[in-house]
């Protein structure tokens, strides 16, 4: 069994089809990463897998873990193992980092029957996640990516992965806005969190991310469907030729 | 800390109903109901006042007579009978009470119930409590470590007992009898409250703190809270209120008077809860209370800090009276305001003296049907030279069926001051939301984290287990206001 099985998914956003179809299974230990063009639909894909509001499925099926995930919350989703890294992550003014972490870190601790971390144990593990990824405490003190950068922003997305041990992960566009140096610890962040029983969607428009996040599956989305599949060999094609005349051959 | 981690629990325990919905039952002494010069000698003789003191009710009374209900504020209510109210009602217990044990049982466990158990607080070194229980403060704790310091902290009614001159000298000295419609009336028939006296010299050594509660039905309560600190003293105290469920609406009007002398400060804090009533506004308390502190003396400093979550009405206007040179007045408060509830808040600072500093931090919480409103006045009289205020007033809405209003007095006399006024409305945008509940967090526990990270700047004035309880209760009171 697939632990992400998405069949034949239709969507439609202001009475306009978005996604037009989108199938894809996805086993545990494998990383997938989905590539296309702008407006192709990625992060409408990702925003409907986790269950925003108004991103409901016009057709089509959604399984994590054997279960669909239709008639769940987007917070039921999440707290039974679904992770969204955000394209632009949101501000909470006044709500401090690692208190806020700490809160989603346990609600899912309770959910999976784990106990819940008390302060000084969270604390430890907060910060031992953290000088992995180089973020410093001083930035947990801080309101969640109020004045955050670009790098600390998607740095503090991966740090909640790595908290939440989540069994899919959705990565929208991780490395956009970051330099060299941030991309390499963000992507160093991602291969650690890699394991057999976890999978990872890495979504993309560039091919750079791949090289540091190597993907076993590479998918390319456009117009809301999946119009070629292959393996890593797929992103390097896209970097030569670009989208337009797989598009054109599909 | 066991008595706030009670309370902790307690609260968490709440589901959207109001917690505190239980009436005790206490046989109660009541006076007939309605109100004339007989029910004012009636409470005074209840309290055995020395003369000087029902000749001041009195003549309140009078001037109530002749005074009218406020009708500017931004709340709607019907008028309030106030011949159908009862004026005093004292549950019958021992009128000495030389230790805990002899306290009426039944009452002990309405504190229970509140989560504020009266033997861990004994326990819980810092916090003294005087408990309000309608109308006459039942048990008092700590007094004695606090004697140690020459530290009063006892019921006014004892106090005019033992204590007449302090009370004499003070009592309308910062809110004159005729001030404004309620507090003359709390000034005719104020039934009980605390009084606070900390003398030359001293750091209250604890936090000092009363948990008011109203449990008679149609009892209004008219507390009066009298807090003196003299040269280089402080105190801080800490008032919390809830009241029992009912379906008819309770007046309750307050009076607190604080006096700073030179180098004094004194930082009072609020955590209202009281029943706002159900989803359609019947019942709920109507909270009319007038609360102004003197900085009599130079560098002396005032703090109001205060949560409102309760209430169908509230109606209140903590001020600063900033008449010694380089005094400072400040005012932290956040107004939660849902369903049906109506919040009319806000302070006033008036600058007399030289270099005078003012802030002013207020957070208005909207949701459900709800009207919020805050009021400011800051006033800078002619020889306030040099005199700063900075006013921040935000205002966050849940929904689009509720408001928020902002409503700015600025008088200015002197040049050379200078007055700051900022304000902001926003909403819980639907990308917090959704990253938060993308995070694992619910709807409820979503926006009681954005809602609190809104209030920030105010709830880090608040002792810390305050804060703690005042974050739980803003949560509760917006239950149901989101998705
Ligand atoms: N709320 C919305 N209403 C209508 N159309 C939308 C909405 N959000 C996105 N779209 C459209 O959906 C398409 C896919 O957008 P998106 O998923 O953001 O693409 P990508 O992430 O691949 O760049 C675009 O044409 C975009 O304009
Ligand atoms: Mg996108």
């Amino acid at each position: 069994m697939s632990l992400l099985e998405i069949k034949n998914a239709c969507l439609k956003l202001d009475n306009k089809n978005i996604l037009n179809g989108v199938s894809l299974s996805i086993n545990s230990g494998e990383v997938h990463a989905i590539m296309g063009p702008n407006g192709s639909g990625k992060s409408t894909l990702s925003y409907m897998l986790s269950g925003r509001d108004g991103y409901e499925l016009e057709s089509g099926e959604i399984l994590l873990d054997g279960q669909s995930l239709s008639d769940m919350s987007a917070d039921e989703r999440a707290r039974s193992g679904l992770f969204l890294a955000f394209q632009y992550p949101v501000e909470l003014p006044g709500v401090g980092a690692m208190s806020f972490l700490r809160e989603a870190v346990n609600s899912r601790r309770k959910f999976i029957g784990q106990e819940e971390f008390d302060h000084l144990a969270f604390v430890k593990e907060a910060r031992k996640e953290a000088s992995k990824m180089f973020v410093k405490d001083e930035m947990l003190k801080r309101a969640v990516n109020v004045g955050f950068s670009g790098g600390e922003k998607k740095k503090f997305e991966i740090l909640q992965m790595a908290m939440l041990k989540p069994k899919v992960s959705i990565l929208d566009e991780t490395d956009s806005g970051l330099d060299v140096d941030a991309l390499k610890i963000v992507s160093d962040g991602v291969n650690a969190q890699r394991s057999d029983d976890n999978a990872i969607v890495v979504i993309t428009h560039y091919q750079r991310l791949l090289d540091y996040i190597v993907p076993d599956f590479v998918h390319i989305l456009s117009e809301g469907v999946i119009i070629k599949s292959g393996g890593p060999e797929l992103a390097l094609e896209v970097e030569k030729n670009g989208y337009a005349g797989m598009i054109n051959a599909a | 800390m066991v008595a706030t981690q009670e309370t902790i629990n307690k609260v968490n325990e709440v589901g959207s109903a109001y917690k505190y919905g239980f009436v005790t039952d206490l046989e109660s002494e009541k006076a007939p109901l309605g109100l004339n010069e007989d029910i004012v000698k009636f409470i005074s003789s209840k309290k055995n006042e020395p003369k000087w003191l029902l000749d001041w009710r009195l003549k309140a009374y009078k001037k109530w007579l002749t005074m009218k209900e406020p009708d500017w504020a931004m709340v709607d209510f019907p008028k309030i009978n106030f011949q159908d109210i009862y004026y005093y009602s004292a549950p019958k217990a021992k009128p000495k009470l030389n230790s805990l044990d002899e306290v009426d049982p039944e009452l002990l466990k309405t504190y229970e119930k509140l989560g504020i158990p009266i033997k861990e607080q004994e326990m819980l070194a810092g916090v003294a409590v005087d408990y309000v229980f309608d109308s006459v403060s039942v048990a008092t704790t700590f007094r004695d470590k606090l004697a140690k310091e020459g530290i009063i902290f006892c019921p006014i009614s004892e106090a005019v007992q033992n204590h007449p001159d302090l009370v004499k000298k003070y009592i309308g000295s910062v809110i004159p009898m005729n001030d404004n419609y309620y507090a003359a009336l709390n000034s005719a028939v104020f039934t009980d409250g605390s009084f606070v006296y900390v003398p030359k010299g001293v750091k209250c050594p604890m936090e000092l703190s009363t948990y008011f509660r109203i449990n008679e039905q149609n009892s209004g309560q008219f507390e009066r809270t009298l807090i003196i600190v003299e040269d280089n003293s402080y105190v801080s105290y800490l008032e919390g209120c809830t009241a029992p469920q009912r379906d008819e609406n309770q007046l309750h009007a307050a009076v607190v008077e604080l006096v700073a002398m030179d180098d004094a400060e004194i930082k009072y804090s609020t955590v209202q809860n009281w029943y706002p009533g159900d989803k359609d506004g019947k019942g709920g308390i109507y909270n009319f209370v007038t609360k102004r502190g003197n900085c009599l003396g130079n560098r002396s400093k005032i703090s109001w800090t205060q949560v409102e979550t309760g209430s169908a009405i509230t109606w209140k206007y903590p001020s600063c009276v900033l008449r010694g040179d380089n005094s400072v007045g400040e005012f932290y408060s956040v107004a939660v305001a849902n369903n049906s509830q109506q919040a009319d808040t806000g302070t006033k600072m008036i600058h007399i003296g030289k270099n005078t500093k003012s802030t002013i931090i207020s957070k208005g919480i909207s949701a459900g049907k709800a009207q919020n409103t805050y009021r400011g006045q800051v006033q800078i009289q002619k020889n306030a030279k040099g005199a700063r205020n900075f006013t921040q007033c935000d205002s966050l809405l849940i929904g689009d069926k509720c408001g928020a209003h902002t409503v700015p007095y600025i008088n200015q006399h002197t040049p050379s001051a200078r007055v700051e006024h900022e304000a902001t409305t926003s909403k819980i945008s639907e990308d917090q939301l959704f990253y938060c509940l993308q995070r694992g967090l619910d709807t409820e526990q979503a926006t009681s984290l954005i809602v609190n990270g809104f209030c920030k700047e105010v709830m880090k004035e608040l002792p810390m287990e305050f804060a703690v309880e005042a974050q739980k209760l803003i949560g509760i009171s917006l239950e149901g206001s989101v998705g």
